[in-house]
């Protein structure tokens, strides 16, 4: 099974843990990565709220690189799969801005490359069937919380591969490897994505919002899919707590390193090092012999 | 951009487009209720469709509202007459930009060009180069720098500029790109 991979630039930056699992999971269950050559910058969330015209062309240059290697895009950045599926979008339907965009990149391209996300890619191509059997350490009943965010969800139209208001891949994939899922009501609530650094206070009470509820589920970690969550829910857990007087303590985790941790791969090889609150817990809830 | 004319003209671009047909809302407030970024605004979702429409667009474009938004889409995947609301949002920031009703210290407008012009040099961010910016613009200099050692010391943030892009590429998407606005 092979893919065409964009990593996005978060996965060579704050996101390299879930680079490392990313890569290290799919190695395991033979899913083969091959990184577009000379990707660039999909434009996130600043590119289409500033430039039409750029939001779109930016993720074509990449689906276009994509073409001729013949397979499927898959990424595990939640926006830039939300601005590659949304730039297919826009370019399959006539329209002003469609032309525009065929006139900067000086070729059509017609929204014909697919572009999948790996949990999309690891529940529906794969198969929960198959996953399972590459279980060597079930996670022990691991209570986790779920959480999707919202650019892997919403809207329908754009992402579709799970409910848009109650999702249950990344549960049901928790499930296969030996975790428990908690039933919780913040799954798709928004982390407060980019305020994290220009307007904090309120991404910090969106961000102990989810924590809050997680913990009240009786959650022991929550597994995440999109790097700017992770960073809000783990880097960002403590002065979230704070800002409010609380006190939380909640290992957030990348799902491809739960998912690692359960087919066996070392903690080191998935990045786990690298989380800001100790997964140490974690780790000896599903029997990983501590070595830190 | 003189006052009625702007106002028109805001309204002429949405209804252009079936799924930004605001002129559709019933004020239902299923937008408003699950609009995470609600309780900071000063306007929340349902009233921003009611300004508009009632050719009270400046005030809209001269809000925090628009930048609180995060494009979280809940309003969109919500909506029972189908209005992309995230897409108005889009649309309304970036008439803020064009008419210059973007209230000077707004850090989101601010993040976003630091954003882009790190994308525009590099073909990918440079987190560093792209947070320097942003912090010399908007003065948030203190912001983070606690954390700057554990990241570092963790490896979690990329210390030189990435490399790999196809920079020429980028460069030319964003001039065409641009002088098209």
């Amino acid at each position: 099974m092979k893919y065409a991979f964009f990593p996005g630039c978060s996965l060579d930056s704050t996101a390299r843990d879930f680079r490392k699992s990313t890569e290290a999971v799919c190695e395991r269950l033979g899913i083969e990565l091959e990184e577009i050559p000379g990707w660039i910058c999909c434009g996130s969330s600043p590119g289409h709220a500033s430039n039409s015209t750029l939001a779109v062309a930016l993720p074509v240059f990449n689906l276009l690189k994509a073409e001729p290697m013949g397979c499927d895009v898959v990424t595990t950045c939640a926006a830039c799969y939300s601005r590659l599926r949304a730039a297919n979008d826009e370019m399959s339907r006539e329209s002003d801005l469609r032309q525009r965009v065929d006139e900067v990149m000086g070729t059509p391209y017609r929204g014909t490359v697919r572009v999948r996300h790996l949990l999309d890619v690891l529940v529906n191509d794969l198969g929960l069937e198959l996953i399972r059997d590459y279980v060597e350490r079930p996670l022990n009943g691991l209570k986790v919380a779920a959480y999707y965010g919202c650019l892997l969800t919403r809207p329908s139209k754009i992402v579709a591969f799970d409910d848009p208001e109650h999702p249950t891949a990344l549960d049901r994939l928790l499930s296969a490897i030996g975790a428990k899922p908690v039933e919780w009501p913040a799954k798709v609530e928004c982390c407060g994505a980019g305020l994290s650094l220009t307007s904090p206070d309120v991404m910090q009470r969106l961000t102990l919002g989810i924590l809050e509820m997680a913990e009240r589920a009786g959650a022991e970690c929550l597994a995440v899919a999109c790097p700017l969550c992770q960073s809000n829910l783990d880097l960002r857990q403590r002065e979230s707590a704070r800002a409010a007087g609380h006190d939380v303590s909640l290992p957030v985790l990348y799902f491809t390193q739960l998912l690692g941790l359960a087919l066996g791969l070392e903690p080191e090889r998935l990045g786990l090092n690298k989380l800001i609150v100790s997964p140490r817990r974690i780790l000896e809830r599903v029997s990983v012999a501590a070595s830190r | 951009m003189e006052n009625s004319k702007l106002e028109e003209s805001v309204i002429e671009e949405l209804e252009r487009r079936p799924e930004m047909r605001i002129s559709a809302c019933y004020q239902c407030q299923k937008c408003a209720s699950g609009c995470p970024i609600g309780f900071a605004s000063d306007w929340l979702p349902s009233q921003i469709i009611r300004l508009i429409l009632v050719g009270q667009a400046r005030e809209v474009l001269s809000s925090r509202a628009i930048w609180l938004c995060l494009s979280c889409s809940a309003c969109t995947a919500r909506c029972p007459m189908g209005i992309d609301l995230a897409q108005v949002m889009d649309v309304l920031r970036r008439r803020a930009i064009e008419e210059g009703t973007v209230p000077a210290t707004t850090p989101e407008a601010i993040f976003n060009e630091s954003f882009l012009k790190s994308v525009r040099r590099h073909g990918r961010v440079y987190e560093i180069g792209m947070l320097t910016r942003f912090k010399m613009r908007s003065g948030a200099w203190m912001r983070d720098m606690e954390k700057f050692p554990t990241m570092v010391a963790k490896g979690k943030i990329a210390l030189l500029p990435p490399k790999g892009s196809d920079y020429d590429a980028v460069r030319k998407i964003f001039e065409r790109a641009e002088k098209d606005k």
